[in-house]
């Protein structure tokens, strides 16, 4: 009753392909938007945007970027982490030597470097597939992770090795560094990530994204109908890296204020691929909700037992961490291998029947 | 159909992998507008030489010619494609994780020329042309009578709408010429009767010329204008339907004699 | 410039002209090395092999019975029985396995069933450090570690013997493979699951058997490794360094993988110990990547893979 589409005809191709065709849909996106936009800055207390909303907005990002590569090109990437440091080390360097740059343009530039270095690592991507392929994006992770770490001058010879966002305004308002406000960098990780999520939906529902699909499906088919492999194997590389890179210049400048090399490393990639996995692979959505399930899970796992009056140490935590995300996994690979995405798709088609069975 | 004037012309295709030789000196000539059936025994190589065509083997000696410009030796599949060539598939090629209409789009990819920032927007040229191609791939999904499954997840589809939905894809290229592989293969007499109708629809309103493989020789006989015969990789026989069915050589290799 | 040019292109190589016998010491233990990484890689290729299913989890498999195994023996297990423990272990969580993950994802693409090995690592992960704790362990089970003099080389005992154990593995598994009925019935479940059914080959059995010999030889990797240096976490990171060795190996060869590893140990110690200084050092948590990297370019399957002919 509350979802019928009955009655929403398209009268065009344009409004039929549509980001949100369905009139229910356009509604709620737009209440969500305007949730996260004017109410949680004003109910949100500051550990909750600090700790949970910023990195889970970051790594929202991150998840599109990998989910773009993975789920929707289908080369599979274990990378993320080094380009997402690639990111970050080029909006400190660049902000660093030109200080009067605006620091919006300058985390836009850093997703541009990434991609460079994205493209670089992306061309062994011809030759070689699946698996292999995830080697040679193990070889960018290992190498870039090193190269930060041995070469002095990325981290502008930091006796500590650390690197720290500096304090920029944008109109006059602080947005890094220690003086601006959790929820001044909450508002801005949110335009970054609803920015950047619109324009990966026109993108996939562009020919871009169909030959990404098509490369993903069967490569040597989409070869004989005109699909040049490598240029577009390369421009999912590219745009992934660009999108993993401005994630981690975010996560330097809005949510950890310093990082080292630690912050990107192997784990953060899995941290990743589980998120474009349970969230849904080939799903803007999905990377989404994926995110959003991985940040929020270990929060729910420290705190709920405090609810029912148990105390878990956080070894344990950590351990029971790992011990359901990796069940999860496999259950949801299972079950649904769709991920949440499709789980909500079919509690939307539940809905749409609602209050009847069928 | 102009009989004179051959829009592909292979000659003396040899292909081996190893030590099999897949096609021996096999040469073919294709004319504007026709159909042209290949038939012959399983193994003849039928499929290697549209395979052949397509660019995606290379043959060890031989030249191809298409719209009178020879083709260079290393020639990838996508260029052949840009050049007007379409295919079908055995085994159905389909992009498995994208509905029909998506899957008939991508038929369209040699006509989109936006660039990267302009999809990304989403507006401007990217936009026009997304409506345009829809435009023209709905003409498509009409001819073919598919309206109702262009949302379809083809992964869902039955066999015999896999088939069509990939000359779909094929169609919406608009190409010069089409290459059909077992286009009939696994479907029941009322589909088949379809199918022919539509290669045949396709001659007449769009005038692309159609290379097929084929065993139904009763499809064969009833549309094709020539047939060539490959056996073991040899042309064996070439022709109008009439002359293939009575010449000797075939009736040994392949078709045999009805019993009174 | 000149001077990092030089360190590259000439001065690795003086060293080693004239300082062979240390040369020799650093391949011997590079091939040390990279026995120990065949260990672990000999577990990928068996299940590759029979299941056509990439265990990701093999890293994990790994910690997760050398954990067992210390576990059993800090809790004052004798060794010998700690052993067969340690191995009945390996063998349920074979048929846990098979239960809950493989049976349910039998027909899925095999990058579904990798992602699901992903997911396997975390839960063993999780699960042996939540059983027997975090901390690192020590394994001692006798091997000697003292070095003795060949060739004027210093040679490590317990590196011999890892080197012997590997052999000794390496030649069990190619008979059981070849002569036995059951190395039989493996090999055409490789190469095709619905025909070995067809023929009358019990997949099920199939996969609990290879799952539980890669669980016993990841006990035997575990063991080795777990007394070099100790059981802990960083066990299963092993697992990613196992990959290169596999590019190289291919991934359905035995010796291939055997092969590779040698290839990789040298290769990375060699590069470390006379590349490592020009560059920077650490050189190790890259380069076998890198080197992996650059041999799929010239062979996408590896050296000794079979090459997978797409057809349309």
């Amino acid at each position: 009753m509350l979802y019928r589409e009955t009655g929403q005809f398209k009268t065009s191709y344009r409004r039929d392909q549509a980001i949100f065709p369905i009139a229910q849909d356009r509604w709620s996106i737009g209440i969500i938007i305007g949730i996260a936009y004017l109410v949680i800055p004003v109910i949100a207390n500051e550990y909750w945007l600090q700790a949970i909303l910023i990195p889970f907005l970051i790594f929202a990002l991150a998840a599109l970027g990998l989910n773009l590569l993975t789920g929707y090109a289908g080369q599979l990437s274990l990378g993320t982490g080094g380009f997402m440091a690639v990111g970050a080390y080029a909006a400190y360097k660049m902000t660093t030597a030109f200080p009067d740059v605006p620091i919006l343009l300058v985390l836009l530039l850093s997703g541009v470097f990434a991609a460079a270095v994205g493209v670089i690592f992306g061309l062994p991507s011809l030759r070689i597939k699946g698996l292999y392929l995830a080697v040679a994006t193990l070889a960018a992770q290992f190498f870039l992770i090193w190269l930060f770490n041995r070469v002095a001058w990325f981290y502008n010879y930091n006796p500590s090795g650390t690197i720290t966002a500096p304090p920029r305004t944008f109109l006059g308002i602080m947005i890094t560094g220690p003086e601006a406000t959790a929820t001044v960098r909450y508002l801005v990780a949110l335009s970054f990530l609803i920015f950047f999520a619109l324009v990966a939906k026109n993108l996939v529902r562009s020919e871009i994204g169909r030959t990404w699909m098509a490369i993903r499906d069967m490569d040597v088919a989409a070869e004989i109908i005109g699909i040049r492999p490598l240029t577009t194997k390369l421009s999912a590389f590219a745009t992934s890296s660009f999108y993993c890179g401005v994630a981690g210049a975010l996560l330097l400048f809005l949510y950890l204020g310093s990082v080292e090399t630690l912050a990107f490393d192997i784990t953060v990639s899995f941290e990743v691929l589980f998120m474009v996995i349970i969230g849904g692979m080939g799903s803007i959505m999905g990377s989404i909700i994926g995110a959003a399930f991985i940040t929020f899970m270990p929060i729910f796992l420290t705190n709920a037992p405090h609810l029912i009056g148990v105390d878990i140490p956080v070894d344990l935590a950590k351990e029971l961490e790992a011990i359901i995300f990796g069940g999860l996994i496999i259950v949801f690979l299972i079950v649904e291998p769709h991920g949440l995405a499709r789980l909500w798709q079919i509690g939307k088609e539940k809905l749409r029947r609602w209050p009847f069975p069928y | 159909m102009d009989p004179h004037e051959p829009i592909l012309q292979a000659e003396d295709i040899n292909l081996s992998f190893g030590a099999v030789q897949a096609l021996t000196g096999v040469s073919v000539e294709v004319y504007r507008g026709e159909i042209l059936a290949i038939i012959g025994p399983n193994g003849a190589g039928k499929t290697s030489l549209l395979n052949v065509i397509n660019g995606v083997y290379r043959p060890q000696s031989g030249r191809i010619v298409f719209l009178g410009r020879e083709r260079k030796r290393n020639m990838r599949p996508y260029e052949v494609a840009r050049q007007g060539v379409a295919r079908t598939f055995q085994n159905v090629a389909l992009f498995k994780g994208m509905t029909t209409l998506d899957n008939i789009m991508t038929g369209r990819n040699l006509h989109i020329r936006s660039g990267f920032i302009s999809q990304a927007i989403y507006w401007g040229r990217a936009l026009r042309e997304e409506e345009a191609q829809r435009t023209r791939v709905e003409r498509v999904i009409d001819f073919l009578e598919i309206e109702a499954i262009r949302k379809t997840p083809v992964g869902q589809l039955p066999y015999g709408l896999q088939k069509r939905v990939e000359l779909g894809r094929a169609l919406a290229a608009e190409p010069q010429l089409l290459l059909l592989d077992e286009p009939m293969a696994g479907m029941n007499v009322e589909e088949k009767e379809d199918m022919s109708r539509f290669i045949l629809d396709i001659q007449d309103e769009f005038g692309i010329t159609c290379v097929l493989i084929e065993h139904d020789m009763g499809v064969v006989m009833d549309i094709s204008d020539r047939i060539v015969v490959l056996d073991y990789g040899l042309k064996i026989a070439e022709g109008t339907p009439d002359r293939v069915r009575t010449n000797q050589d075939v009736i040994d290799a392949y078709l045999g004699v009805a019993h009174d | 410039m000149t001077e990092f040019l030089t360190a590259i292109f000439v001065t690795p190589f003086i060293d080693i002209a004239s300082g062979p016998i240390f040369f020799g010491e650093v391949v011997l233990g590079g091939l040390m090395t990279g026995v120990m990484y065949s260990m672990v890689a000999l577990g990928f290729v068996l299940i590759f092999k029979a299941s056509g299913v990439f265990n990701f989890a093999q890293g994990a498999m790994v910690l997760f019975a050398a954990l067992t195994l210390v576990g059993l023996m800090e809790r004052g297990v004798p060794l010998w029985l700690s052993l067969i423990l340690a191995t009945g272990v390996m063998i349920l969580l074979a048929f846990a396995i098979e239960r809950t993950v493989l049976r349910p994802l039998v027909n899925q693409d095999p990058f579904t069933l990798l992602m699901a090995t992903i997911g396997l690592t975390f839960f063993l992960e999780g699960v042996g450090e939540l059983v027997w704790g975090s901390n690192v362990k020590r394994l001692d089970i006798g091997i000697p570690e003292d070095s003795f003099e060949v060739a004027g080389m210093l040679v490590n005992q317990f590196e011999l013997i890892a080197a012997l154990v590997a052999a000794v593995l390496v030649a069990v598994l190619a008979v059981l493979s070849q002569k036995t009925t059951i190395g039989r019935a493996l090999r055409a479940v490789a190469d095709d699951h619905q025909a070995a059914t067809a023929v009358g080959i019990p997949l099920k059995t199939i996969w609990v058997t290879v799952w539980s010999v890669a669980g016993i030889v990841a006990l035997v990797a575990g063991i080795m490794w777990g007394a070099k240096s100790g059981v802990q976490f960083s066990l299963s990171l092993i697992a990613l360094k196992a990959l290169p060795v596999l590019i190289l190996g291919g991934l359905t060869s035995i010796p291939g993988a055997i092969v590779g590893g040698l290839i990789i140990g040298v290769g990375e110690k060699v590069g470390e110990v006379y590349w490592g200084p020009a560059i920077g050092g650490a050189i190790e948590n890259w380069f076998a990547y890198v080197l992996a990297m650059v041999f799929l370019l010239f062979r996408p399957h590896g050296l000794f893979g079979e090459e997978i002919i797409e057809r349309v």
